[in-house]
């Protein structure tokens, strides 16, 4: 009698002791994975930040798949039994539904019955430092080096032996040398100072601010007067690397200024080519021309609604169509209205004002008064990155490099077709020109459909830069007419000229005085300039000339 | 209106501009003005009525939650007109008052409609990588906001990184705009289209079925003339008038539902109680709230950071004045000048 309660207690203890084991034995991973998920549901963003390294430090084989998931708004859990799931989309009628565990498909819901579980920027930045070390893998070189960078933002000791561990592994070139500055960063924190010199070595060829501003806190002084570096070679060593980096990072923004410069330059050289055309060439002063670019901004709207699947095409195809477009309304306004003006240059301001209003109003009344959403294409959003201190936007690259196409392609109608040949003619003479033969009239309806298609064109750069809404014209038309009354009214090259020196001495001058006054010095600068050549900086030459 | 159709209230202007304008006109005709849109404060009328966020109910608890984040140094980007002037104002002297040095905070001004943000970005970002989290407050009015944004995209400035928060764009702003350069910056209003609330989804069903268009979206200013709509028909009843000076007199104290929770009621500076949202920009136009502020919060009209506002205050029911010093005991007057 006596043994069986001992006994009972012994087996007691033995299924315990068991019991315990196999509580412990699933705590790893599967069971630490499965209720750190379960804490995300109600947790505030901090907690989520901390559920997230939790996760990460339970080693579970779907820790990727699920922070990638939360990263992406695709986390949810089911409002019925609470459990958590991987979504397959972030939206839609019913949710493809994905074990967080197993990785398999566990059949769909509708989004009403589900929760998602959200996250804010500071909870994205931490996921990201997070999935970084999951992307270290990756066998795509481009991802690797986000991952590294991502790492190197957040030196610990849990980062540093997995950067050193890749190292190891690397093939990539580029992505070996990110490595090294993390590590070198990383060394920076230690205590020997043959690592930090040999550190501060393999930084000083960096050129990126965060390098910059880490090896600068090296000969920082405190307030007491005592250096946060003990070491003064060190010291030395750092404010060298520092003076170099500091030398490469202002030549590198110097040329960025430069760019700047160039892509505002070309935005205006576009917007001025059309009417270098119409208001040089032809001497009519059209105050529809901002209209007919917003007539091409919204044919590249129109040409996205009707191919949504084929954005990145969508735009080359915007192109030839807003010339048509533009082209086909600046004949028509030529044919009705503005033949019946030539040679009165106040009426024909007037007139062509009026229909700036008219093709104003007839797209707020088609397309309604609110902007329209004209989307970037993939190929042109982002940047092309150079180094640390220098990345070139991909937009404004493009737009530089058609500005120049177009140039070049105006340039080379005019000079070596028929049509251009007889658009020279008339221009310079018309009297002769029509007694040679040449159809004076349609030739000048043909150059007006000239300007208008090229400012159409320009519509289409310009949806890709800014709001595409019915006051689209407006607010370049002044820039344009300075750029044609600045380069020299009838002559392409002056406008090219003009344009680029516009934008690059606006774009000097922003970072000292401001947009407001750079805006205000290059208008005052003009004034002056046009006061002293009343003919801008290529004079024209010709029939037109000679009235004067 | 007021002279010829003796209109007994008006429910509208849009800029803080416009609003000025009609302000004398208002005040000498004896009219009655509900200004649904948030603004800069600094300001309080008996005619007029501001259903709309003062600094203290939009600006100041947007700063908090990034305060909150973790954010050091500040980039405060303004269109250059009265409004951005105004709330930078207010804004840089609570920022100091919160200890933050004045070389973290950084103050520019560009003009209308501007298109050209390079310059800018690359500005910002140099003074976003200065070692410590920063932040851009954006008083960037209408047009210039999506280049603006576009930019930021381009040059690969993520809101992870340097998030930007906006007191001008919402639900019908985005809807014109490729949302995807925005996606996780902030937006700080008092409603947003996205709250579930059975008021405000009745809210939206109705007004869809008005515009006869479930995509139109619903925004702030629509709630606060929601709200001041049944404000003034309450004071109606209360006066059993439309006349101006009793609806004036019976309209404080009143309350009506917020569309997000809570109640709206109006105080005696003329301004309305109202709950704080701040929501992360979703890719499909919509916000998504991070953060509400416990309570509702109390519009006040004259700034408790600017030196020379401080000490005034407004209120039309026992005081009876718009201006009030608070250590001069004197009335001011008019308060638009």
């Amino acid at each position: 009698m006596r043994t069986f309660p001992w006994g009972a207690q012994w087996l007691t203890m033995l299924l315990l002791a068991l019991s315990g084991v196999s509580i412990l034995h699933a705590q790893t991973p599967d069971e630490t994975f499965v209720a750190a998920l379960g804490e995300l549901r109600e947790a505030t963003y901090d907690d989520k930040a901390a559920l997230v390294e939790r996760l990460t430090q339970s080693g579970h084989a779907s820790v990727s798949a699920v922070l990638t998931a939360l990263m992406e708004d695709r986390l949810f859990f089911r409002n019925d039994d609470q459990k958590v799931f991987v979504g397959a989309t972030p939206e839609g009628d019913s949710i493809k539904l994905i074990d967080p565990l197993s990785l398999k498909e566990s059949g769909s819901a509708p989004p009403d019955s589900l929760t998602k579980i959200g996250t804010n920027n500071g909870l994205r930045r931490t996921l990201r430092f997070a999935l970084a070390r999951f992307k270290l893998a990756s066998p795509d070189p481009s991802v690797r080096l986000e991952a590294v960078r991502d790492l190197n933002q957040s030196l610990d000791e849990a980062t540093v032996p997995i950067l050193k561990e890749r190292a190891a592994k690397e093939t990539d070139a580029g992505v070996k040398k990110e490595i090294e500055t993390g590590l070198a960063l990383a060394a920076l924190d230690g205590m020997d100072s043959a690592a930090k010199l040999a550190a501060i070595n393999t930084l000083s060829s960096s050129v990126s601010q965060e390098v910059r501003n880490r090896l600068a806190l090296l000969y920082e002084k405190a307030e007491d007067g005592s250096y946060a570096e003990p070491d003064e070679k060190v010291r030395t060593a750092a404010t060298t690397a520092v003076y170099g980096i500091d030398q490469w990072r202002t030549f590198y923004s110097a040329i960025e200024t430069l760019f700047f410069g160039l892509s505002l330059g070309s935005v205006l050289i576009l917007i001025a080519i059309g009417l270098a055309i119409t208001f040089g060439v032809m001497g009519v002063i059209n105050m529809a021309h901002g209209e007919l670019m917003m007539l091409g901004a919204y044919t590249t709207y129109t040409v996205q609604l009707m191919m949504p699947n084929n954005i990145g095409l969508s735009i080359l195809v915007a192109i030839p169509a807003a010339f048509i477009v533009s082209g086909l309304a600046g004949v028509l306004m030529e044919r009705t209205i503005i033949r019946f003006l030539y040679g009165r240059p106040l009426e024909t301001l007037l007139a062509t004002f009026g229909v700036s209003l008219i093709l104003q109003q007839t797209v707020r009344s088609i397309f309604s008064a609110n902007n329209r959403s004209v989307l970037t294409p993939d190929w042109m959003s982002g940047s092309v990155r150079i180094n640390d201190a220098l990345a070139i936007t991909s937009n404004r690259l493009y737009i530089v490099l058609f500005t120049l196409i177009v140039f070049t392609l105006i340039l080379a109608v005019l000079k070596r077709t028929r049509i251009g040949l007889d658009i020279r003619a008339v221009s310079q003479n018309r009297a002769m020109a029509k007694a040679m033969g040449i159809r004076t009239e349609w030739v000048d309806a043909m150059t007006f459909g000239l300007g208008s298609g090229i400012a159409g064109v320009a519509g289409v750069a310009l949806s890709q830069l800014t709001n595409v809404g019915p006051n689209l014209g407006q607010s370049y038309i002044i820039d344009s007419f300075m750029v044609v009354v600045f380069g020299g009214v009838g002559n392409l090259w002056g406008a090219f000229i003009g344009g680029a020196s516009m934008g690059i001495v606006n774009k000097l001058l922003e970072p000292y005085a401001g947009a407001v006054l750079a805006k205000i010095v290059v208008l005052v600068a003009l004034i002056l300039f046009i006061q002293a050549r009343p003919r801008g900086l290529f004079p024209p030459t010709g029939r037109g000339t000679e009235d004067k | 209106m007021l002279e010829k159709d003796k209109v007994a209230v008006v429910f509208g202007c849009w800029t803080s501009v416009s609003r000025k304008s009609v302000l004398p006109v208002f005040e000498k005709d004896n009219g009655l003005l509900f200004y649904p849109v948030q603004y800069e404060g600094e300001e309080s009328s008996k005619n007029v009525i501001y259903t709309g966020a003062a600094p203290n109910q939009q600006a100041i608890p947007a700063v908090d939650y990034l305060m909150k984040e973790g954010v050091k140094r500040w980039v405060l980007e303004g269109t250059d007109y009265v409004y951005p002037r105004t709330t930078n104002k207010v804004l840089e002297a609570y920022l100091k008052s919160k200890g933050v040095a004045a070389a973290d905070i950084q103050i520019n001004y560009t003009p209308f409609g501007h298109s050209d943000w390079q310059t800018r970005v690359a500005a910002i970002k140099k003074f976003g990588t200065a070692g410590k989290k920063t932040a851009v407050v954006s008083t960037i009015n209408g047009d210039a906001n999506v280049p603006f944004y576009k930019e930021l995209g381009n040059q690969k400035v993520s809101a992870q990184d340097i998030p930007v928060v906006a007191f001008s764009v919402g639900e019908e702003e985005l809807a014109g705009v490729d949302t995807k350069p925005l996606v996780g910056h902030l937006a700080a209003w008092n409603y947003f289209q996205s709250v579930s609330s059975p008021v405000n989804k009745t809210f939206i069903d109705q007004w869809h079925a008005y515009t006869k268009n479930p995509k139109r979206t619903t925004n702030d200013p629509m709630e606060a003339t929601y709200i001041g709509f049944n404000l003034w028909v309450k004071a109606v009843e209360k006066a059993k008038t439309t006349d101006v000076t009793k609806v004036i007199a019976a309209l404080p104290g009143l309350e009506t539902p917020n569309l997000t929770g809570g109640m709206a009621k109006l105080l005696p500076n003329h301004h309305i109680t109202k709950p704080v949202l701040i929501g992360e920009v979703k890719a499909d136009g919509q916000f998504n709230v991070v953060s509400k502020s416990p309570g509702l919060v109390a519009g006040d009209a004259w700034s408790d950071f600017l030196p020379g506002s401080k000490d005034i205050e407004a209120d039309w029911v026992t005081l009876n004045c718009g201006n009030y010093n608070k250590t001069t005991k004197k009335c001011s007057g008019q308060n638009y000048k």
